[in-house]
């Protein structure tokens, strides 16, 4: 199986190489765009900020071909956010796989959200065999709220999507790759798909 | 709920964790990679990394270490200790750091906050602080509390907060290695003065001392060293207990 992990220099994405690594995978490190379309499975990675991150993905071209790939695609974090129609982080248009717009937490909460947190409604294979409740590392400020593409909720604040599907799209706003055991067979089960 | 965090502590040196009073009079606690995968196995909610190395030998000895803890661990780690510039932090993210920590560099050149967290997020920045009471006012320490500056406290916090910082780790020299508990009212003060999460650290003996840390210091997480290398508290007793006093706790 071939899995490319979109390297568009959107910070640290080493912890997904291992954590491939650790479920007996190796993901290829890419922004070649027939590379990115040739693979079984993508894996589209993001931390630091939306404006910044989406410029570099309209620099390598990334943006026109992440919308229009068939095989299951998974975004993590600030790749997730990325796939939503806007984020209120720098007034940023999104790649618009996701119908719904990304804002911010208030500062009746302490931002970012940092820690583990629980996902509940399930509602996808992607969370084959994982139980409600169970705890996932999230490290964010804004989030993408409820809305009919939501696979999984999480509460911090309000109930927000920490989770989003949509046919061969999956984004989550937690770090599968950092969320021990249950995090590594959520990612296992994305790339099963 | 987003539950507190605990977080385990390993002073680096030479590729070994050490432990000592002070910097002084270092024990060896074992093998880093191991220490790590334990404490990961027995729920500790993330690693810090403390390297304390004095060479550029050393330092090489960290960046392999810190890959090899990258590939075996599956909770999040920070490293911390001789980190000055975009560069240093480039090169433990690529090897598998997910957060990077920096302390008297930042009090040194505060724009460092600015520039690493525009380059790599916010999320990534934790700013340490050490600090400790003059004539009953906090004041910020740098050199692991060897040197005193006139900088407060909470006025360090606030401006750390506001350019981009997304964690303070702040260490009470007053409380360190004394096992008396955290710096609940410093921590309860810090919590009010700024916006982003506060790890506790510095004082911890008991386990009471973790659950007046949340419960009265109203910190996020709470980091400690010896009490855990030295088998004084396992973290699946600790985890346990907290969640029995109300404390939202990942088990």
């Amino acid at each position: 199986m071939k899995i490319v992990i979109i390297n568009y220099g959107a910070g640290n994405i080493q912890s997904i190489q291992f954590a491939l690594q650790r479920l007996g995978y190796e993901g290829i490190l890419s922004n070649n765009i027939t590379e990115i379309q040739s693979a079984d499975k993508v894996i589209f990675p993001g931390v630091g900020e939306a404006s910044s991150a989406m410029q570099k993905l309209r620099d390598s071209g990334i943006d026109k071909i992440i919308p229009n790939l068939k095989q299951p695609v998974l975004g993590i974090c600030l790749g997730m956010q990325l796939m939503c129609n806007s984020s209120e982080e720098g007034n940023t248009k999104g790649l618009g796989i996701f119908d719904i717009d990304i804002i911010k937490f208030s500062n009746k909460v302490k931002v970012p959200q940092m820690g583990w947190n629980n996902i509940y409604n399930l509602k996808s294979s992607l969370f084959e065999g994982i139980p409600e409740n169970e705890y996932m590392y999230l490290i964010h400020s804004f989030y993408a709220p409820k809305c009919t593409e939501s696979i999984a909720f999480t509460s911090y604040e309000t109930e927000y999507s920490s989770a989003l599907q949509k046919d061969n799209f999956y984004g989550v706003q937690f770090h599968p790759e950092k969320s021990g055991k249950i995090g590594e067979q959520i990612l296992s089960n994305f790339l099963e798909l | 709920m987003l539950t507190k965090r605990i977080i385990p502590c390993l002073d680096i040196k030479n590729g070994r964790t050490v432990k000592g009073v002070n910097f002084l009079d270092l024990k060896d606690a074992g093998d880093p990679v191991e220490l790590a995968k334990k404490y990961s196995d027995e729920g500790a909610d993330e690693l810090v990394f403390l390297d304390i190395s004095a060479t550029e030998e050393d330092r090489k000895t960290l960046i392999d270490l810190v890959r090899k803890v990258g590939e075996t661990i599956n909770i999040p780690f920070t490293v911390g200790g001789g980190i000055s510039s975009v560069n240093d932090v480039e090169i433990l993210l690529k090897n598998g750091a997910d957060k990077v920590s920096i302390n008297s560099s930042a009090v040194k050149n505060p724009q460092l906050i600015n520039d690493l967290a525009s380059a790599f997020g916010s999320q990534c920045i934790v700013v340490a602080i050490d600090a400790k009471q003059i004539n009953g006012n906090w004041k910020v320490h740098l050199v692991g509390g060897k040197i005193a500056t006139e900088i407060d406290l909470f006025d360090w916090a606030k401006e750390v907060e506001n350019r981009g910082a997304g964690e303070i780790l702040f260490t009470s020299m007053d409380n360190d290695g004394t096992k008396n508990g955290f710096a609940n009212e410093a921590l309860a003060k810090l919590s009010q003065t700024i916006n982003i999460p506060i790890i506790a650290s510095g004082g911890a003996g008991t386990i009471q001392h973790f659950t007046d840390a949340f419960l009265v210091g109203n910190a996020d997480a709470a980091l400690a060293a010896s009490v855990f290398h030295f088998q004084e508290i396992s973290i699946q007793d600790l985890k346990k207990e907290l969640k029995n006093n109300n404390i939202q706790i990942r088990l």
